[in-house]
């Protein structure tokens, strides 16, 4: 049987079926039972876990102070070591641990990550949805707002700022929230300019819906997914952005350990010493798609309107 | 239609004014002299001073800008501090050169990323899903540095396909094109396949499906057009950006960028190209922006410009 | 001139600078010798990662054009290939006055520019009055000063500069208001490189994008932002130099990639220095070590303590700093690409005191003086660095090593101007000064203190970043300045020792190590090893590579 794009009005969740609405006092509700059964959701799941348990107990997990700086951590000449019994992952340009450092380095790239990059993701989605929602005067200022931020050098102004302020990572934050956003808020703006011109939107109008719960019920649902893309593969690009500007000197500063940073310090070595890319790299990766597992298998299991 | 065109020209003179002003704010917030930076280390207080002068640099903010923009009105783009020469010339030099790039660098984007959006999208919850999947998040996360050089060492060091980096024929493109679309085709196909999920769950889709009607002209007549929206947002967002120049692939390909020279008048405080490299790049923001937005009506007739 | 991002360096130590110098004049002369026999002919290519900004000899002062410049344009004075000795180079020969203040220079006969006009000693008043000019915007303006009548004509109160005299065609008489002992090294100087007024005129301003001069080579091409192409210039008064017919710049170009070039052969010389990365490679290979040459600089690398901020107002705290670094750690860093300092001149200046120790590596000791001075607990400060590798490694070394003795330091590390302008403006209390400062541009030991320790330059904007004035010495110092007779020189060079060795008593620095010259070329060319790593022709003298057969 077909079914509705849309939850309709006035059911509970849509499409539960008889037997288990009936029993759901008394075992798992049923988005929790579907996740469960969702294996990439759980690996998912699973990985995100990891990175908050690093973030949190790096203190208890490192190995070596991440700070530290070992004049035997350096061969003679003043390479990194290979990883090793001492140094499990290696040593960086500095004789320092690298496994000490990801561990450490978790706590900034998830803060970046996740935190900054959702506010972008915030920002871009009200910007996108109300200039492609009511159109007009305030669709072209946005929309020529976008174009200047686009365009904006925010690397002078990374610089600038470098300069005038404590170095921070909420300014780096800041930044990246105020830069990023325009992706988010193109893209969102193209979708609702489609969707709002669907049949259902206009006559959800034509009843009389109010904005809001048009909004929120007949277009958000449509714009999750690409929220979902940038909201996962974001994680990775600010990561990397964060350590550009940590590098000009706005965000953290050494010895702090970043993930990006780690990378960006010890790129040119990458033909001599990969782990010290490869490493942080891979935790980069890992933590992005794992909140994208995670995310697509909870919306998965969240989302009514769609069965496997 | 023409009524919208000279709209939008009207508002991208606003854009490149607004975008002009901000970055003379922030050049000039740089606690940074650019007569110091041209004086060097050896020279005396007097120098400096006399440089200044020159320079008009002594002048104030709001007067300073509105001679920029006299010049700016009759093509005067001003002379580089560092280099003494016309800033029209400099940016002239770079170019064709970031053009080209730009171009191919989103064609490669587009030939990698939606093929497998596409595939990723049709196969949902396969094998292959996860494989496009992981593959673009190991393409967005890679650093563009790394897999520059990568890309260098084996495919022009190890097997001298290509040149080590460098400008001139088509073969200097082909590896930083590649570099610049492994990372974005990564974003291409993930916006793809999501688009073409959320269309694919679409009432009317589904009906025809499960009318029997095939699948691929479903695919390709319904579907895609709208799922290729947000696409073409970003790939308007890409023209503007590439337009602004790369600098990390620039200069691990010796591309004769504009990215690259907008970095170094940054470290010498050199305002004139500076301001010269931001105001093309808004100029291209402002013309991407334009192109996606000329785009949608045709993907989607239901959008309408009043 | 400015020292430039990302060139790392290495090597064992280095005895004897004078050992070295015997040497290069050694091999110097048996070029010469040989210069008969030499072969002429090929091309080379040089490649660099930031742009060629400018070849105007009055106004380039940065590590790509400097010793371009020196190809394309010659001064009255130059340097033997591979040394800091100063010779007559367009002048055959010149006399110095009884009382120091008077210089005439023989210029040589027959020098053509590269449009076919042969030089005359109006070419030689046309320069000194281009680059005293305010409108040239010239960094080397400052060092003509001392020429009499200079200031007037600066101030616009005199149409010439007085002393400079044309005596006839081909003698130039320059007199100078007091005796300036480092006067023929400013000869030396780019900004002191003849120009043809009809050229500069013609280039509309754009005179450094069309550079005409005397020198062994000669613009050909110039793609902007690619490369540079020089040929040579048939018509050079040095008979058989220079040995290429060619000689190709390019832009551009990252160190790992142009590592990679030249092992293809596309690159003949690496403009930035052997990537960090690859050195121990480099140099274990048996082949490719015999490509390298190493050699000294006129250059070292220090922390400035702003003497004016507490807590390093008080001696014996710079003192104690001095103590807490390990410089033997920093320098593995960069692969041993230079020596530990113990002072502040580089031991290629004679004034340079072998015998001195310096401050001994001793954080027991520097934590007890930290405490006599009342910080039992350390203290909190910043330490400025430019961020470009490896000066942020190197900074976040010296960080590792003040937290030893309490000293918790937050690191700044930003782009160059902004750190530049920090120093300036005498609100840095610590700054790396690697990346920026401090090469000598001449080899005399002054320029290693007007510019950066002296009261004069303790000034808004000044280089003097430490803050440190001393008027005792500054006065010791000036009239050091004036010792300019021959028979004055050996006095001279004991009083700048005796001043640098009271300037450590006082600590405002911490001299951390002088980098040393270390150069990869291809088996494509060769030559004496000392010009590739020339301490005065910055990184290479061109003119001198030759083929190789």
């Amino acid at each position: 049987m077909a079914q509705q794009a849309a939850p309709v009005e006035g059911t509970t969740g849509g499409n539960t079926p008889l037997n288990e609405r009936v029993s759901a006092g008394r075992v798992a509700p049923a988005w929790l039972r579907r996740f469960m059964k969702n294996g990439a959701g759980v690996t998912g799941l699973i990985g995100v876990i990891i990175v908050l348990v690093m973030a949190f107990a790096a203190p208890l997990l490192a190995p070596h102070d991440p700070a530290r700086q070992y004049f035997d951590g350096l061969t003679d000449f003043g390479d990194p070591l290979p990883p090793s019994e001492r140094f499990p992952l290696g040593t960086d340009t500095l004789g320092r641990d690298l496994a000490s450092r990801i561990l450490y380095g978790a706590r900034v790239s998830l803060l970046v990550g996740v935190l900054a990059n959702g506010a972008a993701v915030l920002l871009g989605l009200i910007i996108g949805v109300v200039a492609g929602y009511f159109r007009g005067v305030t669709e072209t200022i946005l929309m020529r707002i976008t174009d200047v931020m686009t365009a904006f050098p925010a690397l002078i102004l990374a610089i600038a700022l470098a300069a005038i302020l404590r170095p921070s990572l909420w300014i780096v934050a800041l930044v990246i929230a105020l830069v990023n956003w325009v992706w988010i808020a193109r893209a969102i703006y193209a979708q609702v300019l489609s969707i709002g011109q669907r049949e259902f939107v206009e006559a959800a109008g034509a009843l009389g819906v109010g904005t809001f719960r048009t909004l929120f019920r007949h277009i958000l649902p449509h714009l999750v997914s690409t929220l979902m893309v940038f909201g996962t593969l974001g994680i990775s690009t600010t990561v990397l952005l964060e350590a550009s500007l940590s590098f000009l000197g706005v965000g953290v500063q050494p010895p702090t350990p970043s993930w990006g940073g780690i990378i960006n310090e010890s790129q040119s070595y990458f033909l001599d010493a990969p782990w010290l890319v490869a490493f942080p790299g891979v935790a980069i990766v890992l933590t992005s798609l794992s909140f994208n597992l995670f995310g697509e298998a909870l919306r998965d299991s969240l989302d009514l309107a769609e069965r496997r | 239609m023409i009524a919208y065109l000279s709209q939008r020209v009207l508002q991208a003179a606003g854009v490149l004014l607004g975008v002009s002003i901000i970055t003379f704010l922030l050049a000039f917030l740089l606690p940074a002299d650019p007569a110091r930076m041209i004086a060097g280390r050896s020279a005396t207080v007097a120098t400096v001073e006399s440089i200044r002068e020159q320079l008009g640099l002594n002048r104030p903010l709001p007067q300073q800008y509105v001679t920029y923009l006299g010049n700016l009105l009759k093509g005067d783009f001003g002379r580089s501090y560092a280099q003494k020469a016309d800033v029209t010339r400099i940016i002239r030099s770079r170019l064709a050169p970031t053009l080209q790039l730009a171009l191919v660098g989103i064609l490669f984007e587009l030939l990698i990323g939606l093929p497998m959006g596409m595939i990723a999208a049709i196969k949902r919850g396969t094998w292959v899903d996860q494989g496009v999947m992981a593959f673009a998040f190991v393409g967005v996360s890679a650093p563009q540095f790394v897999v520059g050089l990568l890309l260098i060492y084996f495919f022009a060091y190890l097997i001298p396909i290509f040149p080590l980096g460098g400008y001139g024929t088509a073969r200097h493109i082909v590896l930083p094109a590649i570099a610049v679309g492994l990372a974005g085709g990564g974003w291409y196909a993930r916006v793809t396949r999501s688009a073409m999920i959320d269309v694919l769950r679409q009432g009317y889709v589904r009906t025809a499906r499960a009318k029997g009607v095939f699948p691929s002209k479903v695919v390709f007549k319904h579907v895609l057009k709208n799922a290729v929206l947000p696409v073409v947002a970003l790939v308007g967002l890409d023209i503007g950006v590439f337009m602004g120049g790369i600098v990390i692939v620039e200069s691990v390909f010796g591309w004769p960028g504009i990215g690259q020279m907008i970095w170094q008048a940054i470290q010498l405080v050199d305002i004139p190209v500076i301001m010269g490299g931001v105001l093309v790049t808004a100029l291209f923001v402002v013309l991407g922006n334009l192109l996606a937005d000329l785009v949608y009506p045709a993907l989607d007739p239901r959008i309408r410009y009043s | 001139m400015q020292q430039v991002n990302g060139r790392d360096s290495d090597a064992p130590r280095i005895r004897g600078a004078a050992w070295q110098r015997v040497a290069a004049l050694l091999s110097a002369a048996l070029l010469v010798g040989s210069m008969a026999f030499a072969q002429q002919g090929g091309s080379a290519t040089v490649s660099f990662q930031d742009d060629i900004s400018t070849l105007d000899p009055q106004v380039g002062y940065d590590w790509q054009n400097w010793s371009i410049i020196k190809t394309i344009f010659d001064g009255l004075m130059d340097y033997v290939p591979g040394t800091t000795e100063l010779v007559p180079h367009l002048a055959e020969s010149y006399d110095v006055s009884e009382d120091g203040l008077t210089y005439t220079f023989n210029l040589r006969q027959g020098v053509l520019f590269h449009n076919g006009r042969e030089l005359v000693a109006d070419d030689v008043r046309y320069t000194f009055e281009r680059v005293l000019d305010p409108a040239t915007q010239s960094p080397g303006q400052g060092f003509y000063t001392t020429i009499a009548g200079a200031q007037e004509f600066i101030d616009g109160e005199a149409d010439s500069v007085a002393g400079v005299e044309v005596v006839d065609d081909y003698t130039v008489r320059i007199t100078t208001s007091e005796p300036d002992a480092s006067f023929l090294h400013k000869m030396g100087l780019n900004f002191a490189h003849i120009v043809p007024q009809e050229a500069v005129e013609a280039a509309g301003g754009d005179f450094g994008h069309n550079p005409v001069g005397t020198g062994g080579f000669m613009l050909k091409e110039w793609v902007l932002g690619q490369r540079v192409v020089l040929e040579r210039n048939p018509n050079y008064f040095e008979e058989g130099l220079p040995y290429l017919d060619e000689m190709v710049f390019q832009v551009g170009v990252d160190p790992n990639v142009a590592f990679l070039r030249l092992l293809q052969g596309e690159v003949d010389v690496l403009g930035d220095g052997i990537p960090s990365a690859r050195f121990t490679e480099v140099m274990d290979d048996p082949d490719l070590s015999q490509q390298v040459a190493r050699g000294e600089q006129m250059q070292t690398g220090y922390v400035t303590i702003n003497v004016n901020m507490e807590p390093f107002d008080d001696v014996r705290v710079r003192q104690a700093l001095n103590m807490a670094i390990n410089k033997d750690r920093i320098v593995r860093l960069i692969n041993n690409r230079a020596v530990p300092a113990t002072q502040i001149l580089p031991p290629l200046f004679e004034s340079h005191n072998a015998d001195y120790a310096g401050y001994p590596y001793d954080p027991e000791a520097a934590r007890e003086l930290l405490a006599e001075a009342g910080y039992p607990n350390g203290f909190d400060t910043e330490l400025y660095a430019y961020n470009v590798a490896p000066n942020d490694r190197i900074a976040q070394a010296i960080q590792a090593d003040l937290a030893e003795i309490g000293v918790n330091v937050a690191l700044r590390t930003q782009a160059q101007s902004t750190v530049i302008e920090a120093g300036g403006a005498g609100e840095a209390p610590l700054i790396w000064s690697g990346g920026m400062a401090w090469i000598a541009d001449y080899p005399d030991p002054n320029n290693f203190y007007w510019p950066i320790l002296a009261c004069a330059s303790n000034i808004p904007g000044g280089w003097n970043w430490a803050r440190y004035c001393n008027e005792d010495l500054e006065a010791r110092a000036a009239r050091a300045d004036t010792l300019a007779r021959a028979d004055q020189q050996e006095a001279r060079v004991a009083e700048w020792r005796d001043i640098f060795m009271e300037i450590m008593e006082e600590a405002p620095w911490i001299p951390i190590f002088h980098e040393l010259q270390v150069s990869m070329h291809s088996t494509n060319v060769t030559g004496p090893s000392a010009i590739f790593v020339d301490p005065m022709h910055i990184p290479v003298h061109y003119e001198m590579v030759r083929k190789a057969e």
